[in-house]
């Protein structure tokens, strides 16, 4: 039990920062911000979801996916296909033409709901498929990539396509998915109201409860023997390979779990947020969640997450005064990251936190010596 | 088929394959640049649509100055080489301050020249408004030629073309025929005992990052032939050329033509059929499906690790 729970808590530092989070998340913030505010903090807690799933794949797998926002925007799809069917009933959407069906399907002539979304009329199956499309896509992704070695940038610019290709295809099919306005007007979740202010609070607390459980099973991964695994395979693949281990299956599994990590979060965003659109699909998406693993540490689960939350901060800050200087800032803060700080804001504080320490060691040490030179005399 | 008669289908056939061919000069001459860049270095310059974009002010430039004085109908040559000589100076000078730090983490390269290129466009933005501006095209790109009645080809097309032949020529001269791409090869094969027998590999890097970046321009100066410029006109080749390269094979010239043009091709002539977006979400869909099965693209026999 003692090492179950030090497995998901990372020993007693780990435990420690993770018990700061969450009171910055759990008791700061909320009593810090107004609703308005709070609400805004969800939607990046639903980004850092998929900083965690990118700290897991990218930092220990060193498997760079240029397409979270694929996972991230299919699981948010999902919830957002369930709430649109819940939020057009044939009585609130009787002026259309054919009542019962999204408006958006109505203004493009379609006439009958279109087979793949019969499913998401149940909330049971509507949450096992947010889990299970991802997670199946990633699988079929990673098989087809992994099996034949196909990793490094490869691996990045092919994920990027299909990030391309479904972001796309999301614009281009209006009728089935809303095109580029995405899915809006989402009401009620089994009746009870999203969009009130007590309906925020309660979806932020679910939202930071889940993030933590997700860090926790990252958490795990990393530090199981799995783990251990990943970064060997990060830096040696071919000597892990030789060692007997067959590399590819350990890669397609840590790349489904990043994938439906991301998708819980596009869920939750979907949730907190009121609508979903291809805007959180694409490539520019994809690559600012990266920059925001980036940003705060690749290797840092808990880093990860401040840096999501500071990136985005940054982003609504600046885009609202200057938004001008945000692009300048933020393609300047990435290159300065990767240039000089490759381990982001987590690398910058275990530094000094060592400097710190190397300090007390250096006084131990002079005391010695000057005992030693005292002695001497 | 879709309710033309075989002869009309036969005209799109060849209208949109013309219409292809000006896709695919512009991709095939990203593309080169970038294969250059990542055959030799291994380095992913998500910035090389910037690059494109910055030939491609520097010619709409090149065009304001020329309305001024009253040159329109020849500035177009010297517009050319401005583009490629501007692009090629940013990219000398990007190789110096940036790409060289990151050689030895390739990933880490991709996303610091993304964060390039968000630099890029601000200042694009910045300097010349958000909206697309156009070059004032000489009199002789105008207009088009009919073969038969039925059959439409831009010349502007047509030029871009022969740009993209003769600068694909110069290039393949360059790399397999000269001093210089001799140098290129010798590092790109074996980086130790080319700099054992007197090569600067630092210098040859530094060259062939440049090079890659001025082809980019010529690419940004062809693309205002048949298209306005924006500021965030580079990033929407940029998977395109990424696309062609992989497909292609990196390291292969020949498959980098062939990919080039065949995504071209089938991009345009299914957008014909389908809508513009199904066109490209089924040409990009079959090359990554491809890919899946063949991932060392099509012309290279070495294994992608």
């Amino acid at each position: 039990m003692k090492a179950l729970s030090e497995k998901l808590l990372g020993g007693k530092q780990g435990a420690i920062a993770l018990a700061i989070l969450a009171m910055v998340l759990f008791v700061i913030f909320p009593l810090w911000l107004d609703s308005f505010r709070l609400s805004m903090l969800g939607k990046y807690v639903t980004y850092a979801f998929v900083s965690v799933s990118l700290v897991l794949l990218w930092g220990n797998g060193g498997i760079l996916s240029l397409g979270q926002g694929i996972f991230f925007g299919l699981g948010g799809y999902c919830m957002a296909m369930f709430l649109k069917l819940e939020a057009s009933d044939p009585v609130s959407t009787k002026i259309q033409t054919t009542p019962g069906i999204p408006d958006f399907m109505d203004w493009n002539q379609i006439t009958a709901l279109p087979w793949f979304w019969e499913p998401f009329k149940s909330l049971p199956l509507t949450l096992i498929l947010i889990l299970l499309i991802p997670t199946l896509l990633a699988f079929i992704i990673g098989f087809a990539m992994f099996k034949r070695r196909v990793g490094g940038v490869y691996f990045s610019i092919i994920t990027q396509a299909i990030a391309l290709i479904l972001s796309i295809l999301i614009v281009g099919q209006q009728g089935y998915t809303g095109g580029v306005n995405g899915i809006t007007d989402l009401k009620t979740l089994l009746g009870w109201d999203i969009r009130t202010e007590t309906a925020k609070y309660v979806l932020y607390y679910v939202n930071v409860c889940l993030l933590i459980l997700s860090i926790m099973l990252a958490r795990y991964i990393i530090t199981s023997k799995f783990g251990m695994l990943l970064l060997a395979m990060r830096d040696k693949e071919e000597r892990v390979r030789f060692s007997g281990y067959d590399v590819s299956d350990y890669k397609i599994f840590v790349f489904c779990v990043a994938a439906m990590i991301s998708a819980i979060g596009g869920a939750m965003f979907t949730l907190q947020v009121g609508f979903m659109s291809p805007s959180f699909v694409g490539i520019v998406p994809s690559i600012e969640m990266v920059i925001c693993a980036a940003v705060g540490g690749r290797m840092s689960l808990i880093g990860a997450v401040y840096g999501t939350l500071l990136v985005n901060f940054g982003k609504t800050m600046f885009s609202e005064t200057y938004p001008e200087l945000w692009l300048f800032l933020m393609g300047g803060l990435f290159i300065a990251v990767v240039m000089f700080f490759p381990d982001g804001l987590a690398g910058v504080y275990d530094k000094y936190s060592k400097n710190f320490k190397l300090g007390e060691l250096l006084a131990k040490f002079n005391k010695n010596t000057v005992k030693r030179i005292g002695d001497m005399l | 088929m879709f309710g033309y008669t075989m002869d009309e289908i036969g005209n799109i056939v060849v209208m949109q394959g013309f219409s292809g061919l000006s896709l695919f000069s512009v991709l095939l001459l990203m593309a080169l640049g970038l294969a250059i860049i990542f055959g030799q270095m291994g380095v992913i310059n998500m910035a090389h649509g910037e690059f494109m974009a910055v030939g491609a002010y520097t010619t709409v430039l090149m065009s304001k100055l020329a309305v001024k004085y009253d040159l329109v109908h020849t500035y177009f040559v010297f517009a050319i080489i401005a583009a490629f000589i501007f692009a090629f100076v940013i990219g000398y000078l990007i190789e110096f301050l940036m790409i060289r730090h990151l050689y030895h983490r390739p990933l880490d390269t991709l996303l610091a020249t993304w964060g390039l290129s968000l630099v890029m466009q601000q200042i694009f933005r910045s300097t010349f408004g958000a909206k697309e501006v156009s070059a004032e095209l000489p009199e002789w790109l105008l207009g088009s030629f009919q073969p038969t009645p039925d059959i439409d080809i831009p010349i502007n097309g047509v030029f871009v073309m022969g740009l993209a032949i003769i600068v694909t020529a110069s290039v393949y001269l360059y790399i397999y025929r000269s001093r210089g791409g001799l140098r290129i090869r010798a590092t790109m094969q074996n980086r130790t005992m080319a700099s054992a027998v007197g090569i600067n590999t630092k210098k040859v890097d530094r060259m062939t990052f440049a090079l890659g970046c001025g082809i980019a321009g010529v690419a940004g100066a062809s693309f205002t032939t048949i298209a306005s410029t924006g500021p965030t006109t580079g990033s929407l080749y940029i998977v395109d050329s990424f696309m062609v390269v992989v497909f292609g094979g990196a390291t292969s010239l020949i498959g980098t033509i062939a990919s080039a043009f065949s995504i071209a091709q089938a991009q345009s002539i299914l957008q014909f059929f389908m809508s513009s977006s199904m066109g490209k979400v089924s040409t990009l869909l079959v090359i990554v499906m491809i890919l899946m099965m063949r991932p060392e693209g099509l012309f290279a026999s070495k294994l992608r690790k």
